[in-house]
């Protein structure tokens, strides 16, 4: 081949900005406007890479997505794999590798295995690599195959957008159907979102002749986005419509030339008019995968976009009346032609200065590294450089089915066109089988009007019209030689026969068992030749075969446009305490906690533990501060409130007498117990549900389910108050000193604050609640205050806490108080399988008299059973470290050792001296004083069953 | 995405709603309720291939709704209030 760039000529290209980009460590010159194929096909780069698996040397084949070839991966802060050469716009700097070779495509080292080719047909590594195993193979197979690397250092440079939009009529592909569909749909008044994915509209008018209006075709597009554009249209071009998803959300991957991320469009249309043109087949022959051959429309596009002749001695090879402007132009630009047209009769008129061959086809193309010429099938022998096929034209109906859209067999069109309409769907030009241009303007004009509207002005085609006529050339069953039909995957005719040799005859087994259709190309030039070849071989129709099902993407699409912001941090986001600065300020460690990120500990550096026993030790000494504030704060008003709460928890509730709070059980409607929690009743008809910290959303959404579902809207109203308020915590037998030492305005005798009660001062002016209520098991308040001003609050807590030797406690340290004083953690100290008895909370099942959610499950003989694993602590000998929570308790029968539960919490603890653990246990409660063994990890060793309270189990702690 | 329609709303994307079960599976109370009944409240679903009435619950808004709905085609047919009673 001898592709060359004309001196004159080239609508794409802007021949005063020369660029220079990298290619396989060549350089390569071009213009601005240039693709990276067009400017390698300038400089007569005639293998671009390597095939899949046999390392063949290939070319270009096309102008456009439908590209199986010419793939690169792009280096640098854009870096990306598997790029389209035929759609990456050419940038001056960019670094360019082909796929799939090594060192380079031209030199590839790997090209030995073309010589082995019929040694391993399809499914040949799956059929030999099974002893002793396919996984000790894969990694070296793979390394072999495949297309483009993965830079797994690359990190991107900034951000995707998202961008959620809606329109009346979304118009996917600006070629004369859409512009004219998107012109016809804004003249009535509806907002028009057009999509091209080319760098600039005008589809087929960018390379094929016509005349609309009286005008030349590039000025009737340059009017109509005019037109389009000053109305407020949306004209977005380097963007592709890639999927359409339910309810017809229409996702758009949209290019930026600035070095932007690629930006992900979600957009809502009430319309969508997929006017997205036909890709065109290559034809069957032996070797027609050498460089050098290329899809004759590409050329026509080459030509007229880039100026780029891709050869001298041409052979036009076709089935239908499509190829025959590609011949005229290239003549016209000085190459030498011969048209070979598989038909004896029927064509068009044959163009001047072109040699005709009728009634013949291509049998094999000749060349090593570069088509050198081809045979035809009486034998005659053409010298060529460069070799256009054109084997008619496949509709892009992928959106379409996408949609659901069935697909309709034309024989006269040799192709699938839409069939039943979808609703909200319309097809118009050549994706709707329209050939000349007065048949695409009438398609879209009846596009629009199938979307309820009335017909505007349309457009008229005033020049000479192209002609659909074609014969059908599918490839035969038993040809000679190698015939590809997927280049991408390097699958053949022989590969289809022997797929339906082994029963893959369905269309879907076909694409699994040969790869043909699958990657990035998806098929778009092999698909159809390939099941009228399965058609062929086992005597059935083209469309009794059928087509695979259409899925998104219709072109690759970066994962990170798809994850957009959600990234790091915000991948999933935390919540945060109000007081997050001042406590990091004061050498709080952070940790995340049921999604709250929640001061772990203070300080400590290298040993935590230290910090954390030390914590532990002094909270039970003198007095301990800690931040509550993700503790639930869930109210529940109205009329039935105190109805409400009693349906809601295992407990009774309704007999809580105001300023009073009450520990309890919610459950599952399956009895499990699903969050315990504090309730305080504040007056007659309002309560506040103190629910876990991590469990707040889901017990929130349990009372809104529970309130419409029974009670009714005007009966009880909920609000989640939980980040509204600030709760701080003091703790320890100093507690109340403490407290004194601040004036909130309220008695903190017992006798009028007693363990369980509530008390309303003031702070600053500011209202604080103080509820007597202690997960440590000490004398304890939580005071409750507007989270804004929390800050000062806690501030003097803390200096007023000098004179007691106040702790700031995180939560590490909480957890040992809490497992000291046998205080459970839902979900820690229980699973999916507790029941409230197996807590030890055996009274409301057997005395309540109204409903609660879970009741009828607590009397199924699951329930009852005597075996159930229940709370109990666990101690082991003086001296010894604490048990690895998740050790299991073992019986031994017959040799074997058996579960019989397992610990739950452990944890060392400072004031006892020793370790202190929570497990549930079979039949536990009646144990306590019975050893237990105890196994982790193949490790023995022995407990004793204890009540769960360690420490102050009198709870005389509470009143000291 | 679908888009369901949200009676206090309009349409949103379904991203914003959570699943509520079977329309019509009204809750026996009592200790007394054959445990077949109950087993079939708690566990036991249509999940129709066709038309079915569910409960969805909008997250945004915190309302639970009764939506019909083709499960084969993913047509939204229609949408309504709850009224605060159990929906039949």
């Amino acid at each position: 081949m001898t592709a060359s760039r004309l001196a004159t000529g080239g609508s794409a290209i802007d021949r005063s900005r020369p660029i220079r980009f990298s290619f396989d460590g060549a350089t390569v010159h071009g213009f601005a406007g240039d693709t990276i194929a067009s400017a390698l096909l300038a400089g007569d780069v005639a293998v671009v890479g390597r095939s899949f698996k046999y390392h063949r040397p290939r070319g270009i084949w096309g102008a456009g997505v439908e590209e199986p070839n010419a793939l690169v991966d792009i280096g640098g802060p854009r870096a990306t794999p598997n790029t389209r050469a035929t759609t990456e716009p050419a940038r001056d700097g960019l670094v360019a590798k082909s796929v799939n070779a090594t060192p380079n495509a031209l030199a590839d080292r790997n090209a030995f295995l073309d010589r082995f080719s019929r040694f391993i047909p399809a499914a040949f590594y799956y059929k030999t690599f099974m002893w002793p195993d396919w996984h000790m193979f894969e990694p070296r197979i793979r390394a072999m195959a495949g297309l483009g690397k993965v830079d797994t250092d690359w990190t991107s440079p900034g951000t995707s957008d998202q961008i959620n939009h809606h329109c009346d009529v979304l118009v996917v592909g600006a070629g004369p159907a859409g512009l004219a569909a998107a012109r016809l749909a804004a003249g009535t008044g509806l907002s028009v979102i057009l999509v091209d994915d080319q760098q600039r509209p005008g589809g087929s008018l960018g390379h094929r002749a016509g005349e609309i209006d009286g005008k030349p075709a590039a000025v009737w597009v340059e009017e109509t986005v005019a037109a389009l554009t000053a109305g407020g249209h949306l004209i977005l071009p380097s963007t592709t419509a890639f999927g359409i998803y339910d309810h017809n959300l229409v996702g758009l991957n949209q290019r930026h030339s600035d070095g932007r991320p690629d930006t992900l469009w979600r957009v809502r249309p009430r319309h969508i008019v997929l006017a997205t043109g036909a890709i065109e087949r290559p034809l069957p022959f032996a070797n027609n995968d050498l460089p050098g051959i290329l899809s004759a429309d590409a050329a026509l596009a080459y030509l007229r976009r880039h100026a780029v002749l891709v050869g001298r001695r041409v052979v036009v090879a076709t089935n239908n009346d499509s190829a025959y402007e590609v011949a005229q132009a290239l003549a016209e630009a000085g190459a030498d032609i011969t048209l070979v047209d598989i038909r004896p009769d029927g064509m068009p008129a044959t163009p001047a200065k072109v040699r005709l061959i009728k009634g013949r086809a291509l049998a094999a193309a000749n060349g090593r590294l570069r088509v050198e010429g081809v045979t035809l099938d009486d034998g005659t022998r053409l010298d060529a450089d460069c070799v256009l096929v054109s084997g008619g034209w496949t509709p892009t109906l992928h959106l379409f089915g996408q949609a659901r859209g069935k697909l309709a067999w034309s024989e006269a069109r040799a192709a699938f066109l839409p069939g039943d309409p979808v609703d909200g769907i319309a097809v118009a030009g050549a994706a709707a089988g329209a050939v000349s241009l007065s048949e695409v303007f009438a398609s879209s004009a009846k596009a629009v009007a199938s979307l309820g509207q009335t017909k505007a002005a349309m457009p008229a085609s005033t020049g000479p019209e192209a002609t659909g006529g074609i014969t059908a050339a599918w490839p035969i069953p038993g040809s000679k030689g190698r015939i590809w039909i997927d280049y991408q995957n390097d699958v053949t005719v022989k590969d289809v026969e022997l797929a339906a040799r082994e029963n893959f005859v369905s269309v879907e087994h076909l694409k699994r068992y040969t790869t043909l259709g699958m990657a990035t190309d998806q098929g778009k030039t092999s698909n159809l030749p390939g099941l009228a070849l399965m058609a062929g071989i086992t005597g059935r129709t083209v469309p009794e075969v059928g087509t695979t099902t259409y899925r998104p993407p219709f072109t690759p699409v970066p994962l990170a446009s798809f994850a957009g912001a959600r990234a790091g941090e915000l991948m999933a986001p935390v919540r945060r305490l109000p007081l997050e600065n001042v406590h990091r300020a004061s050498g709080a460690v952070f940790q995340e906690y049921g999604g709250w990120l929640r001061p772990a500990h203070h300080g400590g550096g290298a040993d935590a533990d230290g910090t954390i026993q030390d914590e532990a030790r002094r909270a039970r000494q003198s007095v301990a501060l800690f931040d509550g504030s993700t503790l639930g704060k869930i109210e529940v008003i109205g009329p039935k409130a105190a109805e409400f709460v009693d349906f809601i928890y295992y407990n009774t509730m309704s007999t809580l007498k105001p300023d009073r709070c009450r520990y309890g059980f919610m459950l599952s409607e399956n009895g499990v117990v699903f969050d315990d929690g504090v309730l305080v009743r504040l007056d007659e008809h309002r309560f506040i549900v103190s629910c876990s910290s991590s469990h707040v959303a889901a017990v929130h959404a349990r009372l809104e389910e529970w309130r419409q579902d029974r009670f009714g809207r005007d009966a009880v109203y909920i609000h989640n108050a939980t980040s509204e308020m600030a709760t701080l915590t003091v703790s320890g037998p100093n507690a109340r000193k403490l407290l004194q030492a601040l004036d909130l305005g309220l008695s903190l005798d017992d006798a009028d604050l007693p363990h369980m009660a509530i008390g309303h001062g003031t702070y600053a002016g500011d209202e604080v609640r103080i509820a007597r209520v202690s997960f440590t098991g000490d004398r304890s308040y939580e005071i409750s205050i507007r989270a804004d001003r929390a800050e000062p609050l806690w501030a003097h807590l803390r200096q007023a806490g000098q004179a007691f030797d106040v702790a700031v406690i995180g939560l590490e340290a909480l957890m040992i108080l809490r497992a000291e004083k046998g205080f459970i953690v839902i979900g820690k100290d229980t699973d999916g399988t507790t029941l409230p008895h197996d807590l030890g909370v055996e009274g409301p099942r057997g005395k309540r008299q109204t409903e609660f959610v879970g009741r009828r499950s607590l009397f199924t003989e699951e329930a009852s059973r005597g075996d159930r694993l229940q709370l109990v602590g666990l101690t082991v000998p003086q001296g010894e470290a604490p048990l690895p929570t998740g050790a299991h308790g073992i019986r031994r029968s017959d040799g074997k050792l058996n579960s019989q539960g397992f610990v739950t919490s452990s944890y060392q603890s400072p004031t006892l001296g020793r370790p202190v653990a929570l497990g549930l246990i079979e039949r536990g409660a009646a144990r306590h004083g019975e050893a237990i063994e105890i196994q982790h990890l193949g490790k023995l060793r022995t407990a004793t069953i204890a009540a769960p309270c360690a420490f102050d189990p009198a709870g005389e702690r509470l009143h000291a | 995405m679908q888009l369901f329609p949200c009676p206090f709303c309009g349409p949103r994307d379904e991203t914003e709603f959570h699943y509520g079960g079977d329309a019509g599976n009204a809750r026996p109370d009592g200790t007394q309720v054959p445990i077949d009944r109950w087993a079939n409240y708690l566990y036991l679903r249509t999940n129709p291939k066709g038309t079915t009435r569910e409960i969805w619950v909008h997250m945004t808004c915190g309302e639970f709704f009764v939506m019909d709905r083709d499960t084969v085609t993913h047509k939204v047919l229609s949408s309504a209030a709850l009224g605060g009673e159990r929906a039949a």
